[in-house]
């Protein structure tokens, strides 16, 4: 749900960082944080457990500059991915412009790919949203591993509808301000096709 | 059903900044903030710079929305006001509108007793203002005034964000 503040000047909008349990969505909002001027980024807040996993939610609000005098802000959020969490994950989709979902790459990972993804789709239709018209890319973390499964095989089974797919290694960097553009590209776009 | 967008242009603004101010200045608040339930930041009064208040935003929505879901379990509709009490600042949350959460931080200088009879008091005036700005009517555009022109964003407006 994008928030277009005119008193302020202000576009608002949330993406979501979805994905199975140690699959790098912590990672990749670390990353942002890290690599992002303080001018352009507010404070990353993590709800996690003692041992680092996540327990509600990470956050971390970024400034991506101007468009036509609106200052474009974006939230991204990501959610706990162990399978018990799953009423958590509900609620931080509420609202969400867009989601990026960060697949593990490794091969013991697969059916937790895959039963996030479906899990995805029905926590969004929860919402009343459907995966197959909004804004979502699918990251293929992990990708410095030698065991990583290769990409066709992972894109066939994941892929959800024609969502672009970007290789990324959270640790490192790699494809990680490549899909925050990609997904916020497309969150933008759907506003502009929603205000003609 | 999903949500709508939220838009506020600048006259509803300017309404609920009017409530908001007057509930600042009644309960000697440090600070009053307006958050989407969905983490957005609506409206601030206050010492905005002692807090940061996107971040505050972000955690009362998410503090909102687990409330929400422990009403669910026990079969209530919603718990409609949290309240943390700490040994300098205290912070009294409550639903309007069943969208939008009011944020009250305040210190000894306010009571909780004060907080709560003023915002009850305001709540109902907001729960008004909402509906409308939540549920517009369409309008023309020249009645909005020059500061609520239709937002036009272009591919090419998109491409220079991103610098290409």
């Amino acid at each position: 749900m994008t928030f277009i503040n005119y008193a302020a000047q202000e576009i608002n909008c949330k993406i979501v960082y979805y994905g199975p349990g140690l699959g790098g969505k912590t990672t990749c909002l670390q990353y942002i944080h890290n690599r992002t001027l303080p001018s352009a980024r507010g404070k990353l807040i993590s709800l996690a457990t003692e041992t680092d996993r996540t327990l509600f939610f990470d956050f971390l609000p970024l400034d991506l500059g101007s468009i036509r005098g609106f200052r474009v802000r974006f939230h991204l959020y990501t959610v706990p991915g162990q399978v018990f969490y799953d009423a958590s994950r509900k609620l931080i989709l509420r609202g969400a412009d867009g989601v990026v979902f960060v697949a593990d790459s490794q091969p013991e990972r697969f059916d937790a790919n895959m039963e996030s993804v479906r899990n995805l789709e029905i926590n969004l239709r929860k919402h009343g949203f459907d995966l197959r018209t909004m804004p979502y890319v699918l990251q293929l973390n992990k990708r410095d591993l030698k065991r990583a499964m290769p990409v066709d095989e992972l894109t066939r089974h994941l892929r959800f509808k024609d969502e672009p797919v970007i290789e990324t290694v959270a640790t490192q960097g790699t494809g990680i301000f490549a899909s925050l553009k990609d997904v916020s590209r497309q969150v933008l776009g759907s506003l502009r096709r929603g205000a003609a | 059903m999903r949500e709508s967008d939220l838009t506020l242009y600048k006259e509803d603004h300017d309404r609920v900044m009017e409530v908001i101010d007057r509930l600042y200045i009644d309960t000697a608040a440090r600070l009053v903030v307006l958050v989407d339930k969905n983490g957005q930041q609506i409206v601030v009064r206050g010492d905005t710079e002692d807090f940061d208040t996107t971040s505050l935003a972000s955690l009362t929505a998410g503090n909102v929305a687990a409330t929400d879901g422990l009403a669910q379990l026990l079969g209530e509709r919603e718990f409609t006001i949290l309240f943390h009490e700490g040994e300098r600042d205290n912070i009294h949350i409550s639903v309007v509108a069943e969208r939008i959460i009011l944020v009250v931080i305040f210190d000894d200088n306010s009571s909780l007793g004060l907080v709560r009879l003023r915002v009850r008091r305001c709540t109902g005036q907001l729960e008004r203002l909402f509906q409308s700005i939540l549920n517009p009517v369409p309008r023309a555009p020249e009645i909005r005034g020059d500061n609520s022109r239709t937002l036009e964003i272009t591919d090419d407006d998109i491409n220079r964000l991103f610098g290409g």
